[in-house]
């Protein structure tokens, strides 16, 4: 167990460090989701109602994890890294968790800057859209890895994600949309959490097939 | 499985369905009673057992792609991949016939707080990515992979979305089954039976057809190559 956790941190720090030499997904990611906050600015009509807002965070940052999911697999298909990891002495599951979680912190930190832009542009954000936000990550991030890795597989690439992930997005969409805006946010946060654990269950238990033939 | 017994299950199958449908859409028309909501009912008995035959087709689907991925049997790719397909036209049915039924029992082409056909529509968009996935893949062994975990999704899908959606909207869809058993007459209940019962039989005949059809396809291919 411990050198499985061992071999989640070394592969995400991997990630990590990558990012920060490069810099290529971070900065496009938080860019994106205050470019998209501006568009939604002029979109919504005046007198709209702080609702109709809420909404559009979503969509902000459904939209923003899958630009940053896009990415998560391009280096390890092109450098033909994959191959070395398959090779490692590693469960491969762990490389699903290693991705899920450095994915996980680029997001973390595009909302880092997204929720309070959105509470400047628009409206204040309570406590249970942050709730939300934070359980709907981890279901983006489960799932989004490994149809990430699906994508990459395929000729379309940035393509294909977009049509796997959306569908899949849906309830997590309803369940973030349905904790910022009703009374009583608690069934929604717990349909977050059902759906946090069924995927990341299935995705982790299926993400080697993914990967290997 | 030997050829011979593929070809009989085939002809059973069809059979069954040819007898079946017949018999539905005649118990349909001339046997079951006209109840207060008028004709337009009738297409309750062809919508829902599209409906549930669609879930089959996934859940068949995603049996199939589990059996691939757990014991790696050949072929199992492709009768997962035939029942998907199936799958997505039953479904494409069912948002038809859902869609015409919502016209003539509340005058609207699509209603968002009808939660089984915005399921359906959910569960449309998943498997047509499922082709998009499937032809943007070279055929081998990691397609079938890639097959096999994504029809795992979507049975995984159907109840999460059934949720979300339940969640999301009010409630106007009429219930037709609920804990007291059917709420329907005698005869709409057995006509509703045979209905779904010719729905599943055409669903096997068409599996079993397009699969011998499929097969055959790989073995002329095969046939190809060695005289090439």
């Amino acid at each position: 167990m411990s050198t499985y956790l061992a071999d989640v941190a070394t592969l995400a720090r991997k990630d990590l460090r990558l990012e920060l030499r490069v810099r290529s997904v971070v900065p496009s990611m938080l860019l994106f989701v205050v470019s998209a906050l501006v568009v939604f600015h002029f979109a919504l009509p005046s007198g709209s109602s702080d609702l109709a807002a809420k909404g559009l965070l979503w969509v902000a940052i459904i939209f923003t994890a899958l630009l940053g999911l896009t990415r998560a697999f391009v280096a390890e298909r092109e450098q033909r890294l994959l191959d070395g990891l398959l090779l490692a002495p590693c469960d491969r599951s762990a490389i699903w968790l290693a991705k899920t979680v450095s994915m996980l912190g680029f997001l973390v930190v595009a909302e880092l800057v997204a929720l309070p832009a959105f509470a400047l542009f628009f409206s204040g954000i309570d406590g249970a859209t942050v709730a939300g936000v934070a359980l709907a990550n981890l279901g983006i991030c489960a799932v989004g890895t490994v149809l990430a890795a699906m994508a990459v597989a395929g000729r379309a690439r940035e393509l294909l994600l977009p049509l796997l992930f959306l569908p899949l997005a849906i309830p997590i969409v309803v369940g973030g949309v349905g904790a910022s805006v009703a009374d009583e946010p608690a069934r929604y946060l717990g349909f977050l959490a059902l759906y946090d654990a069924v995927f990341a269950i299935i995705s982790w238990a299926s993400f080697e097939y993914v990967v290997t033939e | 499985m030997s050829t011979s017994l593929r070809n009989n299950q085939l002809a059973l199958s069809a059979t069954l369905a040819a007898v079946l449908v017949p018999t539905a859409i005649a118990l349909v028309f001339f046997y079951a009673p006209v109840d207060e909501d008028g004709l337009n009912q009738k297409i309750f008995y062809f919508h829902v057992p599209i409906a549930l035959a669609a879930y089959a087709c996934f859940g068949w689907g995603a049996w199939k792609g589990l059996v691939h991925l757990w014991k790696g049997k050949p072929g199992a790719d492709l009768e997962s991949y035939v029942a998907i397909h199936l799958g997505v036209i039953f479904g494409a049915m069912t948002l038809l016939t859902g869609s015409l039924w919502a016209k003539f029992r509340w005058g609207h082409w699509w209603l968002w707080s009808e939660r089984q056909l915005v399921l359906f529509l959910v569960l449309f968009l998943f498997y047509s990515a499922y082709f998009m996935l499937r032809y943007s893949v070279e055929p081998g062994p990691q397609r079938a992979n890639l097959c096999a975990v994504y029809s795992l999704f979507g049975v995984v899908l159907i109840p999460i979305s059934f949720l979300a959606i339940r969640l999301a909207n009010q409630y106007i869809h009429p219930v037709a089954f609920n804990r007291h058993g059917p709420q329907m007459a005698g005869s709409q209940f057995f006509t509703f039976c045979v209905c779904l019962a010719a729905m599943l039989a055409l669903f096997a005949a068409l599996y079993q057809f397009e699969l011998a059809g499929k097969r055959l396809d790989a073995r002329l291919k095969e046939l190809r190559e060695l005289l090439a």
